[in-house]
C-alpha cells in the first residue's frame, strides 16, 4: 500500500517518530528545536498515543540540564525516553550524557544542530553543538533532508534498543528543522515493525525496581574505574553493524536504502568530498550536475553514522581510485590540527595505510575545510570550488568556503554565477513583512501543491532580526521530482513583492531569471504604479523581459474585511499567474486550505477569506511594460552619509541584505561592537505615528515613559533655541515652577517609531472641544515624514537638560533624562523595553549590564544595529550577554570586578595621597555619590585626579590611572526574562541575592519564554495557555518576590508601569540606592499574551486591580528604623480575576476549546489570588517596632 | 387555584418567565429558576455580531506577530478545534433541555438575513421550545426611513418563520411611529408572540475621562407603564401572544400584566437585584392576591383591564395624558 505523502518540516518529522516510540519526553525550549517539544506537548494534550496506544508523559523542565536529568531518571526506571534540544542546550546535557552512555541506556536525543555562542550568539545551524558531544559515548547519526530526518529518527530509536548505545540524531538547525518538504510518512505499523518489543522488554528488565533491587552509580577507585570504563568496548564495536542492519531492515520496509557512509558518484572517482548533514544534499546535486555535464571523476560520501566511527565502513565506501579527498566540517575547533570529521578521515586512511594490505596504493591527499557556520549558505558553486581546489597539485588545506577570509586567507574563491538549478523546478521567491502573513500563505501553498498534487514541494523562510516590522523572504520550489536543494533560490522564475517599499530596501529582482514573472502589491492606482517604481526596478523588468502583474492587495483586503492581512490575496494571485495549477483547481484548493487553516476559528473567518479569494482576480492586472525605463526615482542610501564609516561600510551592508559580502577583516576579533548604532537604521515601519498637540498637552511625561522604542522624547530647554527653528518644529511654554521661562517640546522620531500607539493610549489629556482627540493623536507617517526628519535632527541638537538639576523622582523629571536605549527591534508596543529604557535613563551613564539570553538580549544586541546608546559625553551602558542560565552570576562577576577595581583604586589613592592634592584625595575617598549632583562632582574630581596622576612617574599612579574611573559609583544591572529568573537561572539568581552584593536585578516578567515563541515558565499564571502548557497551566505562578523576601536582606519590588508609573520609578530608584542586592519584578505585557499591544498598559492595570499582580516594595533599610519593610502599594482586589484574564487570548482561548477545564482553573486561580493577597496584606501589617517587653 | 397560561402555544404552569439576562448564562441558575417556580426561561441572546467578532478576534490574536521572527514563528499552541459562540450557546440549550422540564426559549440577535436564519435553525435543532428574536437595533443612519426599518423587522420574522417550526416571538423596541400598526404587521407576518419592550442600554458619559461609557441600569417598576399600556391596547387586536418585559418586580406587577392582556410577565432586574428566589415569593404573592380578591384563575383576569375591557378606553389614549397633566396641576 502506498504510504501517505505529507508536507512537513524537519522538527515535525523527528517529533512524529520520537512521540510514537516514547513513554516519557522531557522538554525545554531552545531554538531551533522548540518545535519538537511544542508538538509533543500539543499531541499529548490532544490525547494522541504512541505505537503502544498510550499517551507519552511530556514534562517541561527548568533547563536542558534538568531535561537530561529527567531523561536519565526515566531511563533508569525503564521508560522509553527522549528529548529534543540544540546548541547551548545540548552542552548543558553533556554531564548526563556521559552517565547515560556509561550506563548503556538506550535513548535518542533529537538535535536540530545549531551554532554555539562564542564571539556572538547565533540561533542558526551548524554542527558545533553536536561536535561538542563526541566524547560522551553517544552515537551520532546525521540526517540531511526532511525525509531522512523521519527515517533516521526511526532507525536511531530502533538501533539504540539493540545496541544499547544512546544516540543523538541530528539535523541542521533551520535548514532542516524549519524547511518544509514533501515526504513519505512512516505509518505507525512501519514504526512498530522497526521496534523490537523484545528489546523493549530487556530495557525494562534492566530498570531499577525495588522488587528486584540493584545499585547503579557507584563511586569507583583507582583500582577498578579504568577497567570499568573499558567494559563497553564491545558494544561500540558492535554498534555500526547494528545500525547498518537496522538500515537494511528499514530499506526492506520502505525501499529507502541507507549506508553508514553513502557513496554517490563515479565508481572510478579520483576526487571525493566527505561530509554530513544538509550540505551533503547540495553536494549530491552538484556531483550529479557536474557528472552529467562532463567526464569529471568525482564523488561524494555522505556520512550517516558519525559515532561510533567505523573506519572500515568508510574505507569500503571510498572508491579505490580516489586520489584526493576533501573533508568538509560544519564546525570550527580553534587551535585543533583540523576539524573533527577531517581528523577522523585522516586517521582512518592513515591507519589503513599502515596496515598490512592497505586499500590505497598511495596515500590520497586529504584536505579539510570549514563551511556553512551559522547557516551560512552552502551552494553548488561552493561545492564546485571545493572540487576545483582538489584539482590543484597542492590543494589548499584547512580552507574555508562561503566567506572571504582576507586576514588568514583560508577562503576558497567561488563563482556565484555557477548555478545548477534547472528548468524542471518552479522556483518562486516572496518578499513580505512578518505582519502581512506572507510566510503563512506560502506554507499553505506548499501544503496545497505537496499534498493535493503529484508535485514535490519545498519551502524555506528567511526572517530578519527584528521583532517589529520584520521582513521575510520565502523560497519555494515545486517540481515533479524530489527536491534536494538545501540552499536559497539563486534563480527564480517568479518573484512576489508583497510590500512596495521593499523595492527601496532590497534588490528584489536580483535573482529573477529572464522572462520570469514579477508580482507586485501596489498602494498606488494601477495606472500610476509603473511611474512609481524606482529606475533600477524598471530597468530590471525591461532587461529581463519580465511579465509584470500588480494588485492593490490592501484595498482588496480592506473591502473584504481582512484588515491588513493580504496573505490570501497574494497567494491567490500567485496561483492565478504562476500556472503551477490550473486556475480553477488552484482556487478550489486555496479555499480548501483556508477551511483547513481557519475552520477551527469559526465560519466567519473562513467566509472573509473566501471573499478575499473571490475578489482577487478582478483586481489583478498585467502591466504593459514600456520599452524604456522612464523613472527618475533613485534608490535611497541605506545609511545616512553622516553615519560613522563602520556603520556605513559594514553594518550598512548587513542592513541591505549583503552581509554575506562582509570580509573577515571587517569583523571585530573578539565580538566587540560600538554602541548607539540603531540611530542610523531608519526603518520607517510605522504607517501612523503620534502627533503632538501643544495646546492640549499637560506635560505629564507619561508618553515618553511608556514608549518602548524611545521614539517620543521630551526636552525642556532655554528659549534661545526657539529663535531659529525649522518651520514646523513645535514648542510651547514649559509648565511647572522649576521649568519657568523655558521652552518645552515633545518630538517624535517618526522614522524610528513603530506606530504602536501606547503613548496615545496613556495620554491623559483630552481635547476639550473634540473628545476623541488627545494631546497625542495618530496621523499618517508618510505626509509628515520629511518635515519631522528635520524637526528630529533639530530636536537632537538642543542640549539635554542638566541631570544635576532634575527631580528624577517625578515622571516628568525622569522623562527629561536622555534614553540610552533607543530604537530597538523589539515588538511594536513591547512591555519590556519601557523598563529597560528607564534603567538607561536613570543610571545608564554609569551602568554595566549583564543581560540574560532572551528577548532582551536579542532586541538589545542583534546585528546589524544595536540600541544601547551614549550621551553627549560619550558615556552609556556597557552591555554584555553571557548565557541564558548564568546571567545572575555573570552580573555578579561584574560587581566583584567593579568592587575590586574600586577597592584597589582606593588603596592606591591612599598610598599616593602624599603625592597628590590631599584635599582632592580626601574628597574623592569620602564622596557620598547619592544624587546626580554628587556623581557629577565625583566625576569632576576623578578627572582632576587623573590629570594629576598623569604627571606622576610612579608605579602606583600608573596602576591607578586605568581604574580611576571606578572611583565613580557604578551601577550593575542584571536583566533578563522570567524564563531565566524563574527557571533556568534561578539557582544562580538565588545565590546572587543571598550574597549581599550590590547588584540590581530586573526581571522582565512576560510570564512565558517570549523569545522562543511563548513556552510556559514557572512565571506563567494558573490557567494560561502557553506552549508546553497547551491544556492550560494547572499550577500557580511561582512567587519569586516572596522567595526573595525571605532573606530579609534583599530589596524586592513588584511593579507594573501601566498601573502605577510613579511606583515603578520609585522602585527603580530605591533598588539602585539600596546598598545590597535588589530585585525588581516588572509586569511586562507581551505579544505572546494575545492582546492588543496598544492597550498593554491597560492590561497591566487590570492585573493589578484584580489583585493578581499586587504592587509592593520590600526595603530592608526600613528594618533599621523598626518599620515593616513591606509596603503594599496597590489596593485590595477590586475586580474579578476573569475581568483581567479574559481580556487576554492566553487565558480566554482555553474557554474556547476546554471550557470545563477553563472554568475549574479560573476558580482555582481566583482563590489563589485572594489567598496571596491575604498573605501579603498580613505581612504588610506585621509590627516591626522594637518590643519594650523584650528588653 | 389555576395559574396556568398559554404563551405562543406553550402551556405554562404560571405566567412568570425570567427573561434573557446574564442570569440565564448558567445552567445552575436556570435550574434554580425552575426550582423557584419559573414557568419557562428565555436564554440570553446569541449575538451574531459577537460571533463574527469572536472568530475574527481569535484569529487575529492567534496569528498576530507570527511568522515574523525566526525564533518565534508562532506564540500559541494551535488546538485542532475551538468551541466558538454558536457551539457553546447551542450546547447550553441542549444541556438545559436535559436538566430542566420547563420550556426553554432561545433568543437571537442577528445581523444578516443569512445569520438570522442559520442561527434560528441551530437553536431549534439544539432543542429550544421556542425562539425570541431580539431585534436590538439602533437606527443611527439618517438616510434610513421608518418604513425601511419596519420592513426589516417583518422581513427578518418572515425569513425565520419560513425556516423553523418552533414558535417565534418578536421582541420589539418602543420606538415605532405607529406601534399598533407595527404589531399588526408582525402579527400578520406570523409572529407567535410579541414581547414588549426591549430596553436599550443607554450610554452614559464619564466626565472625568471624557468618555462614553456603557451603563447598565436595572429597571424600576415605573418602566412597566409603557409596555403595560401597549399590551392593553394590543390585546384583542393581535392573534399573537403578548409578553411584557421591563419593570416587573412584584406580584402586583404580574397581576397588572395579566389584566392588561399579557400572557406572561418577564423578569430580569428583580432577580438580578434580589435573587432567583424572588420568583417563588412573587408567585406566592400572586396567589394570595388572587385568593383575597377571589380570582380562580389567571385566565379570568387576562385582559380584564385592556383597552377593550375597561369602561374608559380613552384612558389609554390622549385623554390619559390630559388627565395626568391635570392631576399634576392639582398637586401644585
Amino acid at each position: 500500500m502506498a504510504r501517505q505523502k505529507i508536507t512537513i518540516d524537519g522538527n515535525e518529522a523527528a517529533a512524529y517518530v520520537a512521540f510514537n516510540v516514547s513513554e516519557v519526553i522531557a522538554i525545554y525550549p531552545i531554538t531551533p528545536s522548540s518545535g519538537m517539544g511544542e508538538l509533543s506537548d500539543a499531541w499529548a494534550a490532544e490525547g494522541k498515543t504512541n505505537i503502544w496506544g498510550t499517551i507519552p508523559n511530556v514534562a517541561e523542565m527548568q533547563s536542558e540540564g534538568g531535561a537530561a536529568g529527567a531523561v536519565h531518571g526515566a531511563l533508569q526506571s525503564g521508560s522509553l525516553t527522549t528529548t529534543f534540544t540544540a546548541s547551548q542546550g545540548l552542552l548543558l546535557m553533556i554531564p548526563n550524557m556521559y552517565k547515560i552512555a556509561g550506563e548503556l541506556s538506550p535513548t535518542v536525543f533529537h538535535v536540530s544542530a545549531r551554532s554555539i555562542a562564542a564571539q556572538a550568539l547565533s540561533i542558526f545551524g551548524d554542527h558545533s553543538d553536536v561536535m561538542a558531544t563526541r566524547q560522551t559515548g553517544f552515537g551520532l547519526l546525521a540526517s540531511g533532508s526532511i525525509q531522512e530526518v523521519m527515517d533516521m529518527a526511526c532507525i536511531a530509536h530502533a538501533a539504540t534498543l539493540e545496541s544499547r548505545i544512546p544516540f543523538i540524531h541530528f539535523f541542521d538547525g533551520f535548514r532542516s528543522s524549519h524547511e518544509v518538504n514533501k515526504i513519505e510518512l512512516l505509518s505507525k505499523e512501519d514504526i512498530k515493525a522497526m521496534i523490537n518489543d523484545e528489546l523493549v522488554k530487556l530495557h525494562r528488565e534492566r530498570a531499577l525496581s525495588p522488587d528486584r533491587p540493584v545499585l547503579r552509580g557507584t563511586a569507583q577507585n583507582p583500582d577498578v574505574y579504568f577497567q570499568g570504563r573499558e567494559t563497553v568496548n564491545k558494544y561500540y564495536d558492535a554498534c555500526p553493524g547494528i545500525v547498518q542492519k537496522t538500515m537494511n531492515k528499514f530499506a526492506e520496509l520502505t525501499g529507502r536504502k541507507y549506508q553508514l557512509f553513502d557513496y554517490f558518484g563515479a565508481p572510478d572517482a579520483k576526487r571525493v568530498i566527505i561530509m554530513m548533514g544538509s550540505g551533503a544534499e547540495t553536494a549530491l546535486e552538484t556531483v550529479k550536475y557536474l557528472s552529467e555535464r562532463n567526464e569529471e571523476k568525482i564523488g561524494l560520501i555522505r556520512v550517516r553514522l558519525y559515532r561510533p566511527f567505523s573506519n572500515q565502513d568508510l574505507l569500503n565506501a571510498i572508491p579505490d581510485t580516489v586520489e584526493k579527498v576533501a573533508v568538509l566540517d560544519r564546525t570550527k575547533e580553534p587551535g585543533a590540527g583540523g576539524e573533527p570529521l577531517y581528523l577522523d578521515v585522516v586517521n582512518a586512511i592513515a591507519e589503513d595505510m599502515a596496515a598490512d594490505s592497505p586499500k590505497f596504493s598511495k596515500m590520497p591527499a586529504i584536505v579539510g575545510g570549514r563551511y556553512g557556520l551559522s547557516s551560512k549558505e552552502f551552494t553548488p558553486a561552493m561545492v564546485k570550488a571545493v572540487f576545483d581546489n582538489l584539482k590543484q597539485s597542492k590543494p589548499k588545506n584547512h580552507f574555508t568556503i562561503g566567506i572571504k577570509d582576507d586576514i588568514t586567507n583560508t577562503s576558497l574563491e567561488f563563482d556565484p554565477g555557477f548555478i545548477t538549478e534547472g528548468e524542471d523546478v518552479v522556483r518562486a521567491m516572496f518578499y513580505g513583512l512578518g505582519a502581512d502573513g506572507t510566510v503563512g500563505a506560502n506554507k499553505n501553498s506548499i501544503k496545497i501543491i505537496g499534498e493535493e498534487t503529484e508535485n514535490y514541494a519545498q519551502g524555506y523562510f528567511v526572517y530578519d532580526s527584528k521583532k517589529s516590522g520584520s521582513t521575510t523572504i520565502s523560497h519555494l520550489r515545486f517540481g515533479k521530482n524530489e527536491i534536494h536543494s538545501t540552499y536559497l533560490i539563486q534563480s527564480a522564475k517568479f518573484i512576489g513583492c508583497h510590500q512596495f517599499n521593499l523595492l527601496e530596501k532590497f534588490d528584489v529582482l536580483e535573482k529573477i531569471g529572464e522572462r520570469g514573472t514579477f508580482l507586485l502589491n501596489t498602494p498606488y492606482p494601477i495606472e500610476e504604479t509603473w511611474d512609481k517604481l524606482p529606475q533600477k526596478v524598471q530597468e530590471q523588468i525591461i532587461e529581463k523581459k519580465l511579465d509584470f502583474y500588480v494588485i492593490d492587495a490592501y484595498s482588496v483586503a480592506k473591502n473584504t474585511g481582512m484588515g491588513s492581512r493580504i496573505n490570501t490575496i497574494m497567494q491567490t494571485c500567485f496561483f492565478a499567474i504562476s500556472g503551477v495549477l490550473p486556475k480553477d483547481e488552484a482556487i478550489e484548493q486555496i479555499k480548501k486550505a483556508i477551511k483547513k487553516t481557519y475552520g477551527a476559528k469559526g465560519e466567519e473567518i473562513v467566509k472573509k477569506n473566501f471573499e478575499a479569494v473571490d475578489h482577487t482576480l478582478a483586481n489583478l492586472h498585467k502591466i504593459e511594460v514600456p520599452a524604456e525605463a522612464t523613472s527618475t526615482i533613485e534608490l535611497p542610501p541605506i545609511v545616512s552619509e553622516k553615519a560613522p564609516d563602520y556603520v556605513k561600510n559594514v553594518l550598512g551592508k548587513m542592513m541591505s541584505g549583503k552581509g554575506d559580502d562582509v570580509p573577515v577583516s571587517d569583523m571585530p576579533v573578539d565580538g566587540t561592537f560600538p554602541t548607539a548604532t540603531t540611530m542610523w537604521e531608519k526603518r520607517n515601519i510605522a504607517l501612523e505615528v503620534p502627533e503632538w498637540d501643544t495646546d492640549v498637552c499637560i506635560q505629564c511625561g507619561k508618553c515618553a515613559m511608556v514608549c518602548p522604542h524611545a521614539t517620543i522624547r521630551i526636552k525642556t530647554y532655554d528659549k534661545k533655541y526657539v529663535e531659529a527653528i525649522p518651520e514646523t518644529f513645535k514648542w510651547t511654554e514649559a509648565r511647572g515652577k522649576e521649568y519657568e521661562g523655558k521652552a518645552y517640546t515633545i518630538q517624535v522620531a517618526v522614522e524610528d517609531c513603530t506606530g504602536c500607539g501606547l503613548c496615545v493610549e496613556v495620554c491623559p489629556a483630552k481635547n476639550k472641544k473634540e473628545t476623541r482627540l488627545k494631546a497625542l493623536n495618530m496621523v499618517e507617517q508618510i505626509p509628515i515624514r520629511e518635515q519631522e526628519k528635520v524637526n528630529w535632527d533639530y530636536f537632537l541638537s538642543i542640549p539635554e537638560f542638566d541631570r544635576k538639576e532634575l527631580n528624577v523622582g517625578s515622571i516628568k523629571g525622569s522623562q527629561l533624562l536622555q534614553p540610552l536605549f533607543e530604537f530597538s527591534g523589539a515588538c511594536a508596543g513591547c512591555g519590556e523595553t519601557p523598563y529597560v529604557k528607564l534603567v538607561s535613563q536613570l543610571f545608564g551613564d554609569r551602568a554595566l549590564i549583564a543581560n540574560a539570553t532572551g528577548c532582551s538580549s536579542i532586541y538589545g544586541a542583534n546585528l546589524p544595529t544595536t540600541p544601547w546608546a551614549v550621551d553627549a559625553n560619550g558615556r552609556g551602558p556597557a552591555w554584555s550577554n553571557s548565557l541564558f542560565e548564568d546571567n545572575a552570576e555573570f552580573g555578579f562577576g561584574m560587581r566583584l570586578s567593579v568592587d575590586k577595581h574600586m577597592e584597589y583604586a582606593r588603596e592606591l589613592l591612599a598610598k599616593l595621597s602624599d603625592k597628590l592634592d590631599k584635599k582632592l584625595v580626601e574628597s574623592v575617598l569620602t564622596a557620598e555619590q547619592k544624587s546626580e549632583a554628587d556623581i557629577y562632582e565625583q566625576r569632576e574630581r576623578v578627572e582632576a585626579l587623573k590629570s594629576q596622576l598623569q604627571k606622576l612617574d610612579d608605579d602606583a599612579a600608573k596602576n591607578l590611572l586605568p581604574i580611576a574611573d571606578y572611583l565613580v559609583k557604578k551601577s550593575v544591572w542584571i536583566i533578563g526574562g522570567d524564563g531565566w529568573a524563574y527557571d533556568i537561572g534561578y539557582g544562580g539568581l538565588d545565590h546572587v541575592i543571598a550574597s549581599g552584593k550590590n547588584v540590581n536585578i530586573l526581571v522582565l516578567d512576560t510570564e512565558v519564554y517570549s523569545n522562543t515563541g511563548g513556552q510556559c515558565s514557572k512565571a506563567t499564571g494558573l490557567g494560561a495557555v502557553a506552549k508546553f502548557a497547551a491544556g492550560g497551566k494547572p499550577t500557580p505562578k511561582k512567587d519569586l518576590a516572596m522567595m526573595a523576601m525571605t532573606y530579609g536582606s534583599v530589596y524586592v519590588a513588584q511593579v507594573a508601569m501601566g498601573s502605577n508609573d510613579l511606583h515603578t520609578l520609585k522602585a527603580f530608584i530605591e533598588a539602585e540606592a539600596y546598598d545590597g542586592p535588589s530585585i525588581i519584578i516588572a509586569y511586562s505585557h507581551c505579544i505572546a499574551h494575545g492582546i492588543n499591544m496598544a492597550k498593554g498598559m491597560e492590561n497591566q492595570k487590570l492585573a493589578v486591580d484584580s489583585g493578581y499582580w499586587p504592587l509592593f516594595r520590600y526595603n530592608p533599610d526600613s528594618l533599621k528604623e523598626g518599620k515593616n519593610p513591606l509596603k503594599l502599594d496597590s489596593k485590595a482586589p477590586k475586580i474579578k480575576l476573569e475581568d483581567y484574564t479574559y481580556k487576554e487570548t492566553r487565558y480566554k482561548m482555553l474557554t474556547k476549546f476546554k471550557p470545563e477545564a477553563a472554568k475549574e482553573l479560573l476558580q482555582l486561580a481566583q482563590e489563589e489570588v485572594l489567598k496571596k493577597w491575604k498573605r501579603y496584606e498580613q505581612m504588610a501589617k506585621f509590627d516591626f517596632s522594637s518590643n519594650e517587653d523584650d528588653k | 387555584m389555576d395559574l396556568k397560561t398559554k404563551y405562543m402555544g406553550l402551556e405554562l404552569k404560571n405566567p412568570i418567565v425570567p427573561s434573557a439576562s446574564p442570569l440565564t448564562w448558567s445552567l445552575e441558575n436556570v435550574k434554580a429558576m425552575e426550582d423557584a417556580g419559573a414557568a419557562a426561561v428565555v436564554v440570553h441572546s446569541l449575538f451574531e455580531e459577537q460571533l463574527t467578532h469572536e472568530s475574527g478576534e481569535l484569529d487575529h490574536y492567534l496569528t498576530y506577530g507570527t511568522e515574523s521572527y525566526a525564533e518565534a514563528t508562532s506564540y500559541f499552541p494551535q488546538p485542532d478545534e475551538f468551541r466558538l459562540g454558536p457551539v457553546e450557546y447551542l450546547d447550553l440549550i441542549s444541556d438545559m433541555k436535559k436538566k430542566v422540564d420547563i420550556p426553554v426559549i432561545g433568543s437571537l440577535n442577528g445581523v444578516s438575513t443569512g445569520g438570522w436564519v442559520k442561527y434560528a435553525k441551530n437553536i431549534q435543532d439544539a432543542g429550544a421550545d421556542a425562539l425570541e428574536l431580539n431585534v436590538y437595533y439602533v437606527p443611527t443612519n439618517p438616510d434610513l426611513t421608518g418604513s425601511e426599518i419596519e420592513n426589516m423587522y417583518v422581513d427578518v420574522l418572515k425569513a425565520v418563520k419560513e425556516n423553523v417550526s418552533i414558535p417565534v416571538a418578536m421582541k420589539l423596541s418602543p420606538f415605532f411611529t405607529s406601534m399598533a400598526n407595527m404589531a399588526k404587521k408582525l402579527d400578520n407576518a406570523g409572529a407567535d408572540a410579541l414581547v414588549l419592550f426591549n430596553r436599550f442600554y443607554q450610554p452614559d458619559f464619564d466626565l472625568e475621562k471624557l468618555e462614553v461609557v456603557p451603563n447598565l441600569v436595572l429597571s424600576t417598576n415605573w418602566e412597566m407603564r409603557l409596555p403595560l399600556r401597549w399590551i392593553a391596547i394590543l390585546y384583542s387586536h393581535v392573534k399573537a401572544s403578548l409578553a411584557l418585559t421591563s419593570g416587573v418586580h412584584n406580584a402586583n406587577d404580574v397581576i397588572k400584566v395579566m389584566m392588561a392582556g399579557g400572557d406572561i410577565a418577564m423578569m430580569a432586574s428583580e432577580l438580578l437585584m434580589n435573587g432567583i428566589g424572588r420568583i417563588g415569593e412573587i408567585l406566592e404573592g400572586v396567589k394570595v392576591w388572587m385568593e383575597e380578591n377571589e380570582y380562580d384563575s389567571i385566565e379570568m383576569m387576562k385582559g380584564s383591564m385592556s383597552q377593550k375591557s375597561v369602561g374608559e378606553p380613552a384612558a389609554f389614549e390622549r385623554a390619559n395624558y390630559m388627565k395626568t397633566l391635570q392631576s399634576y396641576k392639582s398637586l401644585i
